[in-house]
């Protein structure tokens, strides 16, 4: 796999082909739509069927004795305690997807053409430490007296939005940089997804889940940094 | 080449031989940026057309004891055919990308097809679902367009246009006139039979496909636009699958089968521009001479026949695949308003009120193809490039 961008023989432009693209414009200029209108019923249908759909899913009962008197203790403290506890299955989910992108990520820096030893010790540390919160995130769900097992539906949600940044790190065909830039989307949402759920553990009454996720959210502030200048390093050093 | 007998000569690769790894199986895909358009056309082709032969041979496997082995043994080359030319599609091909390219393999390689059928009736039938393919692009542009805000013609390359055709809401057809009148087998040429069965694969994949991509998205536009087309390549199988004779014996659609895999294989290594795929090309075509021969040799056997009863007579030219656009268009023109009525064609006027009923249930609450497609005109970079200008 090679690095960054280069110069070929792409054919998806019209420049590459103006004689066809010229019998195109003259069909499309000669053949007008049949249907009249324009986006707004495809937005009309769209907000039609949102106000009919069923949800996704649902935030699972707790299993156990043990953890349903638990959790009908925390349940006393906040208004709605299963929007923490599904958000909370949502970063164990997005943590533990985390992981996997990091072992990919490493797998492909591996297969360059200039493998960078710094940079794959760099991505081992944040691998790890994602490990570590994913795992940090399972205990306090069971603290609450719920199955960190359970897929919440926040958690099969940002699975759908990992789908993009897992598809474009796996491909063997793409370079680090482009596989650099869908871990700095992840790290990005990441941050802002451990304040929210700090904010979220404190407003529900659950101070020591919030203490010990504000050394998560360090950590990944750390990762932000890393990632960037990583991206930074590797970009800027190829264009001077 | 002219006459298929005559490549007879040639044994082609021994089935012994036929094999494969699981690592070039899933091998380098091609560039969906570099590779030229139509290396993608017969890419997804061939897939159809091998998984088209595995379809017929179970189908044969199931109504006969003494085949099976011999079937069961050059399915298991044409499912690793099949895979190792479907796997060729990259990731970073949407699923309506895709979409996008299985239309451009519909309308170009119809239109190639229908200018070399001989028999006029079975050309009629190309013409007439070359339509209905072409209106399908039009509305999966218009769905790409406005579902991810890409450019369909990234796919397309320039070599096909992006205009409404027969309007795919009027495509919904009562399955009586969807059926055709068979060619006769003692009288039709081996190309009308090769073209029978190319075809029919060829929808019958589209078919599969969308069947199953249709409940990954999301969007309840883009489900409901594939339910939609779906169902029309439904009726486009049942179309084409009705123009092979019912009368020919299982050992003939097999021979057909295999001279038809043997012909387009040649096509493909003929006009291929990437050298790796020309050269899986060339290997697959020596694979299926291979399975042409067994083919042949069952076929004394069990019918005690000469195989060139089935497979003489003269083959035009190679399929070309290339922009059929100014035969697209003139179709277009003198065409787009026939429809169907029994196994016949008839102006929109007169089409039969079995057919206007069914499609009035059916599109009672609202037709996808036409909310998506809503004044939508192609433009370079998208319509909202065009909007910007």
């Amino acid at each position: 796999m090679a690095h960054a961008a280069k110069l070929g023989t792409n054919v998806t432009g019209v420049q590459m082909s103006p004689k066809d693209t010229e019998s195109l414009l003259e069909a499309v200029n000669e053949i007008h739509p049949d249907v009249p209108g324009d986006t707004s019923g495809l937005m009309r249908e769209r907000a039609e069927r949102a106000s009919e759909a069923e949800r996704i899913g649902s935030v699972p009962l707790p299993g156990s004795a043990k953890g349903m008197l638990k959790s009908s203790m925390d349940m006393l403290r906040g208004k709605s305690p299963e929007i923490l506890l599904d958000k909370m299955g949502e970063r164990l989910a997005y943590e533990r997807n985390g992981v996997r992108l990091y072992d990919a990520m490493i797998a492909k820096v591996k297969g360059s053409d200039t493998p960078d030893s710094e940079l794959v010790g760099t991505l081992q540390h944040i691998r790890d430490e994602e490990y570590e919160h994913m795992m940090l995130v399972a205990r306090h769900i069971e603290t609450l007296g719920a199955d960190p097992t359970a897929q919440t539906p926040c958690a099969d949600v940002v699975g759908v939005l990992g789908m993009g940044a897992l598809q474009t790190i796996t491909d063997p065909r793409t370079n680090v940089e482009q596989c650099m830039n869908a871990l700095l989307t992840i790290e990005l949402a990441d941050n802002a997804a451990w304040e929210m759920l700090i904010e979220l553990a404190e407003a529900g009454g659950h101070p020591n889940i919030a203490q010990d996720f504000k050394h998560a959210l360090d950590q990944e502030n750390d990762h932000l940094v890393k990632v960037k200048t990583a991206m930074r390093r590797s970009l800027i050093g190829q264009v001077t | 080449m002219t006459q298929l007998t005559g490549i007879l000569d040639n044994k082609g690769t021994p089935l012994e031989k036929q094999q494969f790894t699981w690592k070039e199986m899933a091998g380098q895909p091609i560039s969906k940026l570099d590779d030229d358009a139509f290396t993608r056309v017969r890419i997804i082709l061939m897939n159809g057309v091998e998984t088209d032969a595995l379809r017929l041979k179970h189908g044969i496997a199931r109504i006969t004891g003494q085949l099976r082995q011999p079937l069961a043994e050059i399915r298991r080359v044409e499912q690793h055919q099949a895979t190792m030319i479907n796997w060729l599609i990259g990731a970073d091909h949407s699923p309506l990308e895709t979409t996008i390219a299985y239309e451009q393999v519909a309308i170009e390689v119809t239109a190639a097809v229908a200018q070399n059928e001989p028999d006029p009736y079975q050309a009629q039938t190309y013409r007439y679902g070359l339509l209905e393919d072409f209106d399908h692009l039009y509305r999966y542009s218009a769905m790409l367009d406005r579902l991810e805000g890409k450019d369909p013609n990234n796919i397309l390359q320039g070599y096909t246009d992006i205009v409404p055709g027969r309007p795919t809401s009027q495509h919904h057809r009562h399955p009586e006139n969807d059926l055709r009148d068979s060619y006769a087998k003692e009288d039709a040429a081996l190309i009308t039979k090769i073209h029978a069965a190319l075809i029919t694969g060829a929808e019958y994949q589209t078919h599969d496909y969308y069947q199953n991509i249709g409940p990954l998205f999301a969007d309840p536009l883009a489900r409901q636009l594939y339910a939609e087309i779906a169902s029309v390549e439904e009726q486009h199988v049942t179309q084409y699958g009705s123009l092979a004779d019912p009368q020919e014996t299982f050992m003939e659609k097999w021979l057909v089968h295999e001279a038809m895999e043997v012909y387009m294989y040649a096509s493909c290594a003929e006009q291929e521009t990437n050298p790796r795929i020309k050269a899986m090309w060339e290997r697959f075509l020596d694979y299926e001479l291979g399975h042409l021969n067994i083919a042949c040799e069952y076929f004394k056997q069990l019918e005690r026949r000469d195989p060139a009863e089935i497979l003489g007579g003269p083959l035009p030219k190679m399929v070309e695949f290339k922009s059929q656009r100014s035969f697209v268009r003139k179709v277009l023109a003198a065409e787009v308003n026939l429809r169907s009525s029994g196994t016949g064609y008839v102006d929109k006027a007169q089409e039969p009120q079995s057919s206007l009923d069914y499609r009035n249930q059916l599109n009672s609450e609202g037709i996808a193809a036409d909310i998506v497609s809503a004044g939508y005109q192609w433009a370079p970079g998208t319509e909202l490039m065009r909007k910007a200008s």
